[in-house]
């Protein structure tokens, strides 16, 4: 199970990579925008799916931790590309993203209890890696504008908390 | 002992107790920041009686809450909170949210 979920979220790695190169370009700002806003929205709404599912004290804390450091991130994002006057633009790499989150949300669905919970947990793991090593290697590289760099740079920080945070999660179901 | 020696220790007891009692009146208030996902220092000393004072700079919200259960101070974003330390001994903390987040308050008596 684990292994699947791995090669799922390395599969989706290459997806992202492999969408950024086949534009044949770096991405731009409302490309970088729209994708960061995409990623933080995906996990706004699997961490609610885990709110309406699991029964989890600890599960349902990191949810709600989840719900609260995206959507500030997400409201500085959209005061932020508002005030440079950019419009987010849709792209292969956020379309890839959705159809990889809707797949993982259907799956988590048919689950239930402890194996919803560890589940989610290890999907948030999976994630946040893959979220994190895009930052890192693809957005924040390539944005142009310094304060969208800045805002690239605190989601990083606060999305690889997240990850050391999941991975926690994940030993306290084992 | 000679008599000077005698006298130079009565005053510096003197002045020692002095300074103890202008202490234990003037508790401190020890200022702690919080940002970028930190807190600022991670360590520090305080003093039974003593405050100490986050200041969450971040725009996410914050926690100091004790490891051991017995307080929790909210530290919504860019705002503050306190707590006087009651008694002395080594306190570890964390933040609820951002559980790698950690500090220490070292609180001595007086």
């Amino acid at each position: 199970m684990l292994s699947v979920r791995l090669a799922g979220a390395l599969s989706a790695l290459i997806l992202v990579s492999g969408a950024a190169a086949a534009q044949g370009a770096k991405p731009t700002d409302p490309q970088i925008a729209h994708i960061a806003y995409t990623a933080g929205q995906i996990d706004v709404r699997a961490a609610e799916q885990a709110l309406r599912k699991s029964k989890n004290k600890n599960v349902r804390a990191f949810a709600q931790d989840m719900v609260r450091d995206h959507t500030t991130v997400n409201k500085k994002a959209l005061a932020l590309v508002k005030k440079l006057h950019v419009t987010p633009e849709n792209n292969d790499t956020s379309k890839a993203l959705v159809k990889k989150a809707d797949a993982e949300r259907e799956s988590l669905a048919k689950l239930s209890g402890a194996a919803f919970d560890k589940a989610y947990a290890a999907n948030e793991v999976a994630y946040h890696k893959t979220v994190n090593s895009a930052l890192q290697d693809t957005l924040i590289p390539s944005a142009s504008n310094s304060e969208l760099k800045d805002l690239l740079s605190t989601g990083l920080k606060v999305f690889q908390g997240h990850e050391q945070h999941a991975e926690h999660l994940v030993e306290t179901l084992k | 002992m000679t008599y000077g020696q005698r006298n130079l220790y009565r005053i510096s007891l003197a002045a020692a107790l002095a300074l103890a009692s202008v202490a234990s009146a003037n508790a401190d208030v020890i200022h702690v920041k919080v940002s970028g996902f930190a807190f600022v220092p991670a360590q520090i000393s305080a003093r039974v009686g003593d405050t100490i004072e986050w200041v969450n700079g971040d725009f996410f919200s914050h926690t100091a809450t004790a490891r051991d259960g017995t307080w929790d101070v909210p530290l919504p974003a860019g705002r503050a909170g306190a707590l006087t330390v009651k008694k002395a001994g080594p306190i570890d903390y964390y933040c609820r949210y951002h559980p790698n987040m950690i500090g220490r308050i070292d609180v001595m008596k007086r």
